[in-house]
């Protein structure tokens, strides 16, 4: 591939780079695709005047018309951060490819008047239409990679939000499950319920299902190997919070649950936890003249 | 040549592995065990594993066969104090060691060995063993 250095590209930049750069401007300024509503003309300006500065500079220097070597690398610099500035104000990756695109009229324009030779003319052609759409190609793809970036540093923040481990009592730990359980997610369930039984040196630790919107056979495997590891550990865990159409699912499915106790709601599970280590929830015994619960005066008086 | 001290306290055997396991030692811990089980006539083994950081498959079927053994020796045995990662590994490795009794710490898994002794023997209190039996029998019930 001819690089952008053996036609006369930098020399009609070199000489005529306001001209163009007027051209352009008001190229873009009377596109359809322009939006007045988001860039200011004057900034419209400076970005232009600032990449059309480069691409000159890159242009006198390119002899391959591959973007990603070194001699590029101040114009994708600045790429990157007009893709980023303009994605935050709300443009959409096909319109700042086209604030890229849109040089080349008014560069093949100006070509035209001052080149004669119809060779010349077409390799200049060839080579910058090469170069730009590279170089517009390269802002959707910094788009799509602050996007991608946003979306893991979101999934790893919900990762740290969806598995709390809860203190019920002495001994008592509980995990409320939100949400689609994947391979993932289990694993940092896992390793934090584990963890905690460690530091608090709970016995029994109870995982409710509630907000888990469907299991299938994956998901139970983890819930298993999770129940199994605590067990490893000393822990008994108890499955709570399994509405009617995951019972049936999961007997659907074959999966067996025998070995581990289950219970329809929280309460329940936390009844038996409860009773597993020996403690009892009931109603404080009314002890005649202690004053203790609102019947009591009466019941002095009466006595 | 390296060994793992076996303590006898009471009517129990208590194990502490404080180093790497390897193969040669486990193989010579499974042998002194199940000898000094037979000399003492012990009946529980407490197995303290909270500095083991590392298992293989190897270690963890030793772990399952010394239970094992010490059952047919007529002795209950708890493994305390694994550690999350360890736990880990094994269900991954796929041993879930079934026949095996685990608690958190020492204390604990002391209890439970005394809670399993019969009662009338050793110094279980009445009313531990009858909350085990009651587990145990809500166990079978939820198994059947």
């Amino acid at each position: 591939m001819t690089g952008l250095s053996t036609t006369r590209i930098p020399q009609i930049l070199e000489r005529d780079e306001a001209e163009v750069l007027e051209r352009w401007l008001r190229e873009q300024l009377a596109a359809t695709a322009h939006r007045s509503d988001l860039i200011a003309p004057a900034q419209l300006r400076e970005q232009s005047r600032e990449f059309l500065a480069l691409f000159r500079q890159a242009a006198t220097r390119d002899t391959d018309g591959d973007v990603r070597s070194p001699v590029w690398s101040a114009t994708r610099g600045m790429l990157e951060g007009l893709s980023a500035a303009r994605g935050t104000l709300g443009f959409s990756p096909s319109e700042t490819a086209t604030f890229i695109f849109s040089l080349k009229t008014p560069l093949f324009e100006r070509l035209r008047e001052t080149v004669d030779d119809a060779r010349g003319l077409a390799d200049a052609m060839v080579a910058a239409t090469a170069v730009i759409d590279a170089l517009g190609l390269y802002t959707t793809e910094v788009h799509q990679k602050n996007r991608e970036g946003v979306i893991a540093r979101q999934q790893e923040e919900m990762l740290e939000l969806s598995t709390p481990v809860v203190k019920l009592w002495d001994g008592i730990l509980a995990l409320p499950m939100i949400g689609t359980l994947d391979s993932a997610r289990t694993q940092v369930v896992m390793e934090t319920l584990l963890e905690r039984i460690v530091e608090t040196g709970a016995e029994v630790a109870i995982i409710d299902i509630t907000g888990v919107p469907t299991v299938d056979t994956l998901v139970a495997q983890h819930l298993l190997k999770t129940i199994t590891a605590a067990r490893l550990m000393g822990a008994d865990c108890i499955i709570s919070g399994i509405r009617p159409q995951i019972a049936a699912t999961i007997v659907h499915l074959g999966v067996d649950l025998s070995q581990v106790i289950t219970k329809a709601t929280l309460a329940d599970a936390f009844a038996l936890a409860l009773k597993r280590i020996g403690l009892a929830v009931g109603r404080p015994a009314v002890r005649v003249g202690a004053g203790a619960a609102p019947a009591a005066p009466a019941a002095a008086a009466g006595a | 040549m390296e060994r793992i001290p076996i303590l006898k306290m009471g009517e129990f055997l208590l194990v502490t592995i404080q180093v790497d396991m390897h193969d040669r030692l486990a193989l010579t811990l499974q042998d002194d065990l199940t000898d000094r089980i037979a000399r003492t006539g012990a009946r529980g083994v407490l197995i303290d594993i909270s500095s083991l950081e590392i298992v293989d498959s190897f270690i963890g079927r030793m772990l399952a066969n010394i239970a094992a053994m010490a059952r047919i020796l007529d002795a209950q045995t708890v493994v305390v104090g694994m550690q999350p990662a360890v736990a880990i590994t094994l269900v991954e490795l796929g041993l879930s060691l079934p026949g095996v009794r685990t608690a958190l710490d020492v204390e604990r898994g002391m209890l439970l060995l005394r809670a399993a002794l019969p009662a009338g023997e050793g110094v279980a209190a009445r009313t531990e063993v009858q909350e085990v039996e009651a587990v145990e029998a809500r166990d079978a019930d939820a198994a059947g």
